[in-house]
């Protein structure tokens, strides 16, 4: 429905073209096969630096292709029907948003190796099964070395072999983001492969000491920054899962136009017909609701947080009814691993968790409201 | 300056000149503008909008100019739109002639008949009926039984039309007929215009649940209706009703839509059920439905503005107009059963001293015929899921 500029239209094409020629689905499955704890291929960095997508929330000053929110959201989208495993949300848009919002060095001296391909950054924040980033406990303690950090992240997205991650952590009562080196003595990076086959890391600091350079931002500058990269991978993630909804239900479509039963084919049915109908317009919604919230990313506009977490809570709602409604009007075969839809439902749950559910946005929003 | 920067500026200013400062107040139902031989205007300055917006063609700014619009381009469309929005300008006038029969006489009418009609609704002299639905003939629109004999200078029209809206306030109707009885159902249906006052034509307004009358039932007995007052073709009827519901679906189906009573719920239901200590909504379940239907609502809202967009780069909505009446309809409900509920026992009130007492429970009654009226929900599915997602069958 939305009309893209001739700008975002080439985004969306090769996006398109270059991920379900290079890192379709059989791909993803041969990865998986394969058992690589990272979850993705690590060549599939350098490919997407090359087409400026690492550098897409970047400034030019730092070889950034600047190219907004709305065109990472057409990548992820893509990213999502082909279910392409790569290190996109968690250093193209997440760290490179807080390291463009913080400003200083650190920008100068990590923008350009993301968007060169060169660094994957993980944002380490989540401590707790459920995403909350008011609860953080994690703590940071300036000394004479200079900063200190003691505690346990969970659920850190491409947090394996990662090169650096961005710690959230409490420095008395103010936020603190500090780059950590993984390799640093007293932080330890245990791999874990989740159920849709990506790493998410637990990082564990135990009197973790970096140098002082090695914090972003404190206070407000911090709570801006994460603020702001929250945003934005709310609104990016809401896009991949939208792709992934549209997959399975594209597959599901498919099929009810083809499998025969009772001596019909089964899209025959009006039950089938009118879930289908009900299917395809909640997709339609989410989709302008998504391309909205990106776009008030990229306006700054006041209303882009709001709109950010309402993407990211219905993208979550759908992305559930298109994967659930795919199982069972597949029956039997939408049970078996031979199909896509297991892999679809696997990547939407673990996408509805990453950076809060429907349930966590729509309290913020029910808040906002006054209610 | 480009020219549009031009266009919002004198739009402003004309604008800041001729809008009534009533004309700028929040409107209730009872406030609309419908028109009309017999219409009584709740106020001079209801009267003096509506001839200044007609005189400028801006009741219906996108018609051409002869046909009683002023011809502007839709990014013209939007900028007017958004300047009226400003200062919070009411719609000039609202009616079927503007939202169903003139798209469709635009597409299909003759050039006489664009001429004589078009102006007419533009200014807001003549209210129409639209003679759809009859009583064996609802969501299976196609076997309507209202006969039209071909008498050589007029057709003889016989038959019930049900659900016909407003018709015992209109002037005019356009009415599906049956002229070509040994067709196929869908081909041997014409679409003719006759006055509310030829002779044969009663009607009788139906009691609803909320009330309000604001259908009718409509009795033709051998109504006199000129052979030049068909549109289209003998046997077209069809294809322009189904242009025309195309139209009426993006109007129910808009989230500024005339038929939906807008209120602020979330607000309003604080009001009414109080705070717990922890400044929530003192009522768990509710405040869950609440959020859904926050979510639900910013998304709609999204999709509409989208679908403008897309429409104003020329694009036509065709078959998806049922994904937006489809979505609307029901949100409303949801809307309307929210706000009664968080009402309780104040929203039971039919009758009492303040001026809207029962009124959140009209529209909550109302609103269930959203999703009947225009096509049910059910035919909105069905069509998308033939029209667009090519079912079989």
């Amino acid at each position: 429905m939305e009309i893209l500029n001739e700008d975002m239209g080439l985004v969306a094409e090769s996006a398109s073209g270059l991920l379900s020629k290079s890192h379709p689905i059989t791909a993803f499955r041969a990865l998986r096969d394969s058992g690589v704890a990272l979850g993705y291929d690590k060549a599939i960095v350098g490919e997407m630096a090359e087409m400026g997508w690492m550098g897409i929330a970047l400034p030019e000053e730092v070889d950034g292709a600047d190219f907004g929110f709305r065109a990472a959201g057409l990548i992820a989208e893509e990213m999502g029907k082909n279910l392409t495993a790569g290190p996109f949300v968690s250093t193209a848009v997440l760290a490179a948003t807080v390291l463009r919002t913080a400003g200083g060095d650190a920008l100068a001296q990590w923008g350009p190796r993301i968007a060169g391909g060169e660094a994957v950054i993980a944002l380490a924040m989540d401590e707790g099964v459920k995403h909350r980033p008011n609860r953080i406990v994690t703590t940071a303690t300036k000394g004479a070395d200079g900063v200190t950090l003691n505690g346990r992240k969970s659920f850190v997205v491409d947090g394996v072999d990662a090169d650096r991650l961005i710690v959230a952590a409490k420095s008395g009562d103010s936020l603190m983001l500090v780059m950590v080196d993984p390799q640093t003595a007293g932080a330890s990076v245990t791999s874990q492969v989740m159920l849709d086959h990506r790493n998410a890391a637990v990082v564990t600091l135990d009197n973790a000491t970096v140098p002082a350079e090695a914090i972003l931002a404190e206070g407000d500058a911090a709570r801006l920054a994460l603020g702001a990269a929250l945003n934005a991978g709310r609104a990016v993630l809401a896009a991949e899962q939208l792709g992934v909804a549209r997959a399975a239900a594209e597959q599901t479509f498919e099929y009810l136009r083809t499998r025969k039963q009772f001596g019909v084919l089964i899209g025959m049915f009006q039950s089938l017909q009118h879930r289908a109908a009900d299917l395809y317009c909640e997709l339609e919604q989410t989709a302008s609701l998504v391309a909205e919230a990106l776009n008030a990313l990229d306006q700054g506009r006041d209303d882009a947080e709001a709109l950010s977490r309402a993407a990211k809570a219905k993208a979550a709602r759908l992305g559930r009814q298109a994967t659930e409604e795919g199982v069972q009007m597949h029956g039997g075969i939408g049970m078996t691993d031979e199909m896509d839809l297991g892999l679809f439902m696997k990547r939407d749950r673990a996408l509805t968790e990453f950076l809060g559910d429907a349930g966590h946005h729509t309290e913020w929003l029910l808040r906002q409201r006054g209610i | 300056m480009t020219d549009l920067d031009t266009f919002r500026e004198e739009t402003r200013v004309w604008l800041e000149a001729n809008c009534p400062a009533e004309m700028r107040e929040p409107m209730g139902e009872d406030d609309i503008c419908w028109g009309g031989r017999s219409f009584e205007f709740s106020s001079p300055a209801q009267k003096q909008w509506l001839d200044a917006m007609a005189s400028k063609g801006w009741t219906v700014p996108a018609w051409p100019k002869d046909c009683g619009g002023a011809g502007l381009s839709g990014a013209e469309q939007k900028v007017l739109s958004e300047e009226m929005k400003r200062i919070n300008a009411r719609p000039p006038l609202q009616s079927f002639g503007i939202w169903m029969l003139g798209p469709a006489l635009l597409q299909f009418g003759s050039d006489e008949q664009k001429r004589h009609y078009l102006p007419q609704i533009a200014r807001g002299e003549v209210r129409w009926c639209q003679g759809y639905s009859e009583p064996g003939a609802g969501s299976d629109l196609a076997s309507l039984q209202t006969k039209g004999v071909d008498k050589g200078d007029h057709f003889e029209v016989t038959g019930q039309k049900i659900w016909t809206s407003y018709a015992d306030k209109a002037d005019w109707i356009f009415c599906l007929v049956r002229t070509e009885p040994d067709e196929k159902k869908h081909t041997g249906i014409s679409f003719l215009l006759f006055d509310m006052e030829s002779e044969g034509v009663t009607t009788k307004p139906i009691k609803l649940i909320s009330g309000a009358s604001p259908f009718c039932e409509t009795f033709f007995d051998a109504v006199k209706v000129p052979s030049e007052q068909i549109v289209g073709e003998r046997g077209q009827g069809w294809t322009i009703a189904k242009y025309l519901l195309t139209h009426e679906r993006e109007m129910i189906g808009g989230s500024d839509s005339a038929i939906f009573a807008k209120s602020d719920l979330i607000s309003d239901a604080a009001q009414a059920i109080g705070l717990d200590d922890a400044g929530r909504l003192d009522d768990p379940m509710m405040r869950a439905d609440l959020g859904k239907f926050i979510v639900d609502e910013m998304a709609f809202d999204a999709h509409v503005a989208m679908t403008r967009a897309y429409m104003r780069a020329g694009n036509e909505l065709g078959a998806r107009s049922a994904e937006l009446k489809y979505l609307g309809t029901e949100l409303n409900k949801q809307r309307q059963s929210l706000r009664v509920a968080a009402g309780g026992a104040d929203d039971l009130v039919w009758e009492g001293a303040s001026n809207d007492a029962g009124q959140a429970a009209k529209d909550w009654l109302r609103s269930k015929a959203n999703s009947i009226e225009g096509g049910t929900s059910e035919v909105m599915l069905s069509i998308l899921s033939k029209a667009i997602l090519k079912m079989p069958g």
